[in-house]
């Protein structure tokens, strides 16, 4: 296992499972005790180009509860990048001012770039369409934690499989530790080639489905993902589908016991609010989990765990 | 005996086995019309493996590694002869390496590298028979009629 210690968070693919395991056991340690003043004196500087509101704030909550600082863009706009400052020399000024940066822009692989040209570790919030790891962890840690294993679990990924960066990632790290993937989409929202790709070279087994009233019995946990209006050139294809993959209680009569409903939120009405009170509801937590995880991984790369 | 039906060379570098119409797009690619000594461009030619090929001949230039990865990605099946005072004295077959540096430009317009003026590209090369390669920054996987050399 590499070295976390300095070390940039850009890609689930830069992981080995070893290491991945390495993330969720500390980060499962931060949720069992925090400890106040483990980054005291170290800056974050939270640099989202791009709008995020979860992912930033449990970065900056993260930082804080370990008692770093953070220096922060107010709104993408009001950044040099508006100006027509490059993603590299943006870097290259603010990586003097702190100790470790979390980022977020629209080009993809603006997080790889950045790493090149800063001294302090990268911890990548989300690059385009490309890749989102921290969510991917929290997303690993919320399975691992509901089901107590990773390998030969049935998970079904569902909803806008092609632009959801979320489940791309997710797709691979599960294929990663061997689960078996079941992806649900109407077909132009079905996973990119890119990713399946990706997955035959891992050996990994999955399948692809329209609808998921038949497959809820098998399923340990259901990932939902919203299905955006705007992906759809004709609206009444939107109009046809966007019932087909709403998760309401009628849906979950059949399901195993210990299964779980994770989204990376936000939802808009892909997820019935009756569910929020069923067992199966876990995305709450998840989104909770993103702190102990964001936790654990400004404290590895800066060197303190 | 044999017929050459390009004159010999003294000093320089020989690519046959270039397949069938890529030769034109090789001179662009080296940008050889603007080599100052003689560039000799055969089309054409009877192929024992590949049923017709193109060949160049390039006088007092041996190509650069860099240029010869060009060639790879466009003229997998091209082999390189150097030519010292009239002998052959490397020849070689094209072999696209690892990692390709600064020689391709990414086919994705979201990509990093089509925006930032100080990134390089750097792309990996995927296993198999056909040329398939991984843009290091957007991840992507592009086939070999995606593939643009700079």
């Amino acid at each position: 296992m590499k070295p976390f210690k300095n070390r940039n968070i850009i890609s689930i693919k830069d992981f080995t499972k070893e290491e991945i395991m390495h993330i969720l056991n500390t980060a499962k340690k931060f949720k069992i005790k925090v400890n106040p003043i483990l980054l005291k004196h170290k800056i974050l500087a939270s640099l989202f180009f791009e709008p995020s509101t979860r992912t930033r704030f449990s970065f900056e909550s993260a930082m804080e509860r370990l008692g770093g600082s953070i220096i922060s863009l107010a709104e993408a706009k009001s950044s040099s990048a508006s100006k027509g400052e490059s993603v590299s020399d943006s870097i290259k000024i603010v990586d003097k001012y702190c100790d470790v940066i979390a980022m977020r822009h629209s080009l993809e692989g603006s997080a790889r770039l950045a790493s090149e040209v800063s001294n302090n570790p990268i911890l990548n919030g989300g690059d385009g369409a490309n890749q989102h790891p921290t969510q991917t962890f929290l997303d690993l840690f919320s399975i691992l934690e509901t089901q107590k294993k990773l390998k030969g679990l049935n998970v079904a990924l569902v909803g806008d499989l092609k632009y959801g960066r979320t489940t791309h990632s997710l797709a691979y790290a599960l294929g990663m530790f061997g689960a078996r993937l079941f992806f649900i989409a109407p077909p132009s929202l079905q996973m990119p080639s890119y990713v399946t790709h990706d997955l035959k070279k891992l050996k990994a087994k999955y399948s692809t489905h329209t609808e998921p009233e038949r497959i809820m019995p098998k399923l340990d946990i259901f990932y939902a993902t919203r299905i955006q209006k705007e992906r759809f050139g004709d609206p009444m294809e939107y109009e046809k589908v966007k019932d087909a993959y709403i998760i309401t209680n009628k849906l979950l009569t059949k399901v195993k016991k210990n299964f779980k409903i994770l989204h990376p939120l936000p939802r808009v009405n892909e997820i019935n609010y009756e569910v929020d009170n069923t067992p199966y509801a876990y995305y709450f937590e998840q989104a909770n989990n993103g702190l102990f995880v964001r936790e654990a991984l400004l404290a590895l790369v800066l060197g303190k765990v | 005996m044999r017929a050459y039906k390009v004159y010999a060379i003294k000093d320089g570098t020989v690519i046959d086995h270039i397949p069938d119409g890529q030769g034109m797009g090789i001179i662009d690619l080296l940008n050889l019309r603007q080599w100052n000594r003689t560039v000799t461009l055969g089309i054409g030619f009877h192929s024992k493996k590949h049923g017709k090929k193109d060949v160049i001949k390039i006088e007092d230039k041996e190509l650069t590694p860099a240029e010869v990865n060009k060639i790879a990605i466009v003229a997998p099946t091209a082999t390189m002869n150097i030519i010292r005072n009239h002998k052959i004295v490397k020849k070689f077959n094209v072999e696209l390496p690892e990692t390709l540096e600064g020689i391709v430009k990414c086919p994705n317009p979201a990509c990093v590298t089509n925006h930032d003026p100080v990134a390089t590209t750097r792309f990996f090369k995927e296993n198999g028979k056909k040329i398939e390669l991984r843009c290091a920054y957007c991840e992507r996987y592009f086939k070999e009629h995606e593939i643009e050399v700079i």
